[in-house]
């Protein structure tokens, strides 16, 4: 199964002990399936060893973004956090990790085409 | 129509100079905001403001105004900075100085009022938390989030220098001053902020914090330039960076920084207005991405407060295993560590692949004497653990938790000092 990093791509963002990331696939046409694939529930299993809280999804279809709002982040939060990335910016990259499901199988093979404008 | 043209020329405190140089030589910006206070940033100085009370402001302002007043001095470009931490009169009167010394007569105004400690409420509950604030430890500071009308008064100034405020606010207000917005209207405030919020944290709109190579290549990633900029009357902005600069501006970066560290994209709360992004359009065309479609509340009634408190200090130790068997190797030690230190509240853990690994223990605790010991066992397996141990580095720092609450906007008082150049012209 490909990787979600295959797919999309992700920022991680912290406010506090809250963790954002928002995944956007490079092809803005996929949102849907990437909508029907990558869950709130299957974020925040995936992403359990560093989230305790809740992750709510918000979806944007004219930015073409999944927003996840992570909730509790393990350890605290930037000020007080033992990780070595207190901010949680690797986040994204975890998250980028994830499996995703044979809808995107038939997707263009990387390096076909650029992923991203790069004027 | 009317438009300005805004920089960013700092998104964090220690963030490059050079790009900010750049965009006042060649940028012909009417506005150049650095914004470099984090989180922390106020507590932190704070701290050092308790040991000198000349110190608290940004530690490297000197060094930035140093290279760029004399380039916005001769530009006319007036610059918004945050710079002033816990300390901006402190602040007002080094920038004074750099100013005096370069013979410019250019004007500072200090923007004063975000240091609430004396009027925050602190058995009031943390967002954070739930428990009462003075329950988390020993507070150092409090400083409530400042808006667009607290900067309002300073914009007559050449420089304009603020502790804690909304980082979008130091965009919305020089764009309100310039293209004649009142504060009071909220579509204009909220496409100032929506603004704000995409320039504020500079090289990350322009490439930065964004490549991966082979999927998202970032040409000239060393010569990163920064964003600005040019705002209609109408709200609509086109953000830009300089030709021949490093970096990528598109429609990905844009909205990668649109959501960056929001947690409601439907109301996205600071001082001026309650931003709305879902329909904020995003497109690119051949000189920049131009953004539009920002939707507004009016502003909340209370402001956010952020609470320094010393959370004790935190021991950072750790050890290399590499080669053959390193993992199993790397988990004995931490085992090692665990079993001599139990009862110790502390996190272990095995970073690395699976023949190049290193421990790393970290705890955080008010008994220095405990921090030692961990640091201590760490050392130690050196000639008492597994086989070819190697790289020892213990680090002890001081550390100041963050927590949040609110205070009424009327309990809080902002109000500018104005610092001239003397009478005399500079010899």
């Amino acid at each position: 199964m490909p990787l979600l990093h295959e797919l999309a791509h992700c920022r991680a963002g912290d406010k506090g002990n809250v963790a954002t990331l928002s995944v956007f696939p490079y092809d803005e046409a996929q949102f849907s399936l990437l909508a029907r694939e990558v869950t709130a529930e299957r974020v925040r299993a995936h992403l359990a060893e560093y989230i305790d809280g809740e992750v709510v999804r918000h979806e944007l279809p004219g930015l073409g973004a999944l927003h996840f709002v992570c909730h509790q982040i393990v350890d605290g939060g930037v000020t007080t956090s033992l990780a070595l990335d207190t901010h949680g910016k690797s986040l994204s990259s975890r998250l980028l990790s994830m499996e995703v499901g044979v809808g995107f199988t038939a997707l263009t093979p990387i390096g076909d085409e650029p992923r991203a404008s790069t004027r | 129509m009317h438009t300005t043209r805004i920089g960013s020329g700092a998104g964090f405190s220690g963030d490059r100079i050079e790009p900010a140089e750049d965009l006042l030589r060649r940028g012909d910006l009417a506005d150049l905001v650095l914004e470099c206070l984090g989180e922390r940033t106020v507590a932190l100085a704070q701290q050092r403001r308790l040991a000198d009370p000349d110190a608290g402001y940004e530690r490297r302002l000197p060094a930035r105004f140093e290279r760029l007043l004399p380039l916005a001095t001769r530009g006319g470009v007036r610059v918004i900075t945050n710079m002033g931490a816990a300390n901006p009169l402190s602040a007002g009167r080094v920038t004074r100085e750099i100013l005096d010394k370069i013979g410019s007569r250019a004007t500072v105004a200090v923007v004063t009022g975000d240091d609430v400690l004396a009027e925050v409420d602190l058995d009031a509950p943390a967002w954070e938390t739930g428990r009462p604030l003075r329950e988390h430890g020993e507070i150092v500071s409090a400083n409530a989030y400042l808006g667009a009308d607290a900067i309002w008064p300073a914009l007559g100034a050449d420089v304009v220098i603020t502790g804690r405020v909304a980082d979008p606010s130091l965009f919305l207000a020089p764009l309100a001053h310039r293209l004649g917005w009142d504060l009071d209207d909220v579509p204009a405030s909220a496409a100032g902020t929506l603004v704000g919020h995409l320039l504020e944290c500079a090289g990350q709109l322009t490439g930065g914090y964004f490549a991966d190579p082979g999927h998202q290549d970032v040409p000239n990633l060393a010569g990163l330039g920064f964003p600005f900029a040019d705002v209609a009357a109408d709200g609509t902005a086109e953000l830009a960076k300089l030709p021949g600069t490093g970096g990528v501006l598109s429609r990905a970066t844009v909205r990668e920084q649109l959501l960056y560290e929001i947690t409601d994209p439907a109301a996205y709360l600071t001082p001026d207005v309650v931003l709305d992004l879902r329909e904020v359009t995003v497109t690119e065309h051949p000189r920049g991405v131009r953004v539009a479609g920002a939707r507004g509340k009016p502003r909340p009634d209370q402001l956010k407060v952020s609470v320094g408190y010393r959370a004790g200090s935190k021991v950072e130790a750790e050890i290399s295993y590499v080669g053959p068997n390193a993992a199993r190797r790397a988990a004995l030690a931490a085992e090692v560590v665990t079993t001599r230190l139990a009862g110790v509240p502390l996190r272990a853990e095995v970073l690395g692949g699976e023949t190049d690994c290193r421990l790393r223990v970290a705890a955080l605790s008010h008994d220095l004497t405990l921090l030692d010991r961990v640091g201590d066992e760490v050392e130690s397996l050196y000639t008492n653990g597994p086989a070819g141990g190697g790289g020892v580095r213990v680090h002890v720092g001081d550390v100041i938790g963050i927590a949040s609450t609110l205070i009424p906007r009327e309990r809080v008082r902002p109000a500018v000092t104005l610092l001239e150049a003397p009478d005399a012209p500079a010899s």
